[in-house]
């Protein structure tokens, strides 16, 4: 392609659905197991699962400590992951730039 | 789909643990020869997108419910070494923050979300726009079936830990059956939304595709035209 279209609206577009989605449909999203915790239920194997080791993190299992009223605590979970995700992606993603930079720059033996 | 600790005994998670980071550098390489700087952002909200979704859980059967997990939807954007590394990002903020896979674990779901799952689904998904026209349609249900038989793929990467190193006593046939078994009906849903969301950001900005960047350019022809109707 050798079209050179801007990013910003498609960017700002983007992050306000993902953000829409992660904030407000999420606390109505299906609270049963997921395929693999159906099948360790079914399969008894689930009892092997150890408690995670940052369960009593602030945000874990989506939620908020704290927040008593579950959908909103489901909600803000959401809004704060989508937000340190979209960081972390284009941090990492900033990061493989810098490496490549570096790369180039330095004198090959 | 994520794997929590205990599961999957030490040694077989250490032993993914390794193939997920040679996995992962190998990615990170690639894609840093291949990506383009301008896109650095879009790599992010593909990330965001993906952790988003697989916080929707649909139900998919009597008491069981699925998510997606994004592999051949990253990879269809953004290519499929970014994907790896955009699905380990969200894999690395679920379990660290979210307490959501465990952190022995990680090698474990590394391996079936973004490397099964994602390159995996691609290699599905490039197989698919061989045999099919060279059309956005193809495209758009190339992804779609693709993202299927991914979940299937990440199911089964499954099925191979816990017979290696599975700590609990069911038979690997009884877990193969119901894992694949389950995984399918979940594949649909992951098929369904991945086409969806190919096919929203074909129409609006079909450049930002990475998997139909071979298609010829439409959009300028079609706003040309639009700007020569007499309106």
């Amino acid at each position: 392609m050798t079209t050179r279209r801007r990013l910003g609206g498609f960017l700002l577009g983007g992050v306000v659905v993902t953000l829409l989605l992660a904030g407000f449909a999420s606390p109505w999203a299906s609270s049963q197991p997921d395929g693999l915790e159906k099948v360790a239920t079914e399969q008894r194997f689930d009892r092997t699962a150890k408690e995670h080791a940052t369960a009593d993190g602030p945000l874990a299992d989506y939620g908020v400590a704290g927040v008593e009223n579950e959908r909103i605590s489901t909600g803000i979970a959401g809004f704060v992951g989508v937000l340190i995700t979209f960081a972390v992606g284009t941090g990492a993603f900033f990061g493989l730039r810098l490496l490549r930079r570096t790369r180039a720059a330095s004198p090959t033996p | 789909m994520h794997i929590p600790d205990g599961f999957i005994n030490a040694s077989t998670s250490l032993g993914a643990g390794v193939a997920a980071a040679g996995g992962v550098w190998g990615a990170l390489r690639r894609a840093a020869r291949t990506f383009a700087d301008r896109l650095v952002p879009l790599a992010g909200l593909v990330a965001a997108y993906v952790f988003a979704l697989q916080m929707l859980n649909f139900p998919v059967a009597a008491g069981t419910s699925g998510h997606l997990i994004g592999g051949v939807l990253a990879a269809v954007l953004v290519g499929p070494w970014a994907a790896a590394v955009v699905i380990t990002v969200v894999l690395l903020v679920q379990g660290l923050v979210f307490a959501d896979g465990g952190l022995s674990a990680l090698g474990l779901n590394v391996v079936n979300m973004a490397l099964l799952g994602g390159l995996g689904g691609y290699a599905v998904f490039r197989a698919l726009r061989w045999v099919t026209p060279r059309t956005r349609p193809s495209v758009v249900v190339a992804s779609g079936v693709a993202a299927g038989v991914s979940v299937v793929l990440a199911a089964i990467g499954f099925v191979i830990e816990y017979a290696l190193g599975g700590t609990g006593n069911a038979s690997t046939g009884a877990v193969f059956g119901a894992m694949v078994g389950t995984h399918v009906v979940i594949g649909i849903g992951e098929g369904v939304i991945t086409a969806l969301t190919v096919a929203a950001v074909l129409r609006a900005r079909p450049d930002l595709v990475h998997g139909a960047a071979d298609l010829p350019v439409e959009a300028p022809v079609r706003r040309a035209a639009a700007a020569a109707s007499p309106r």
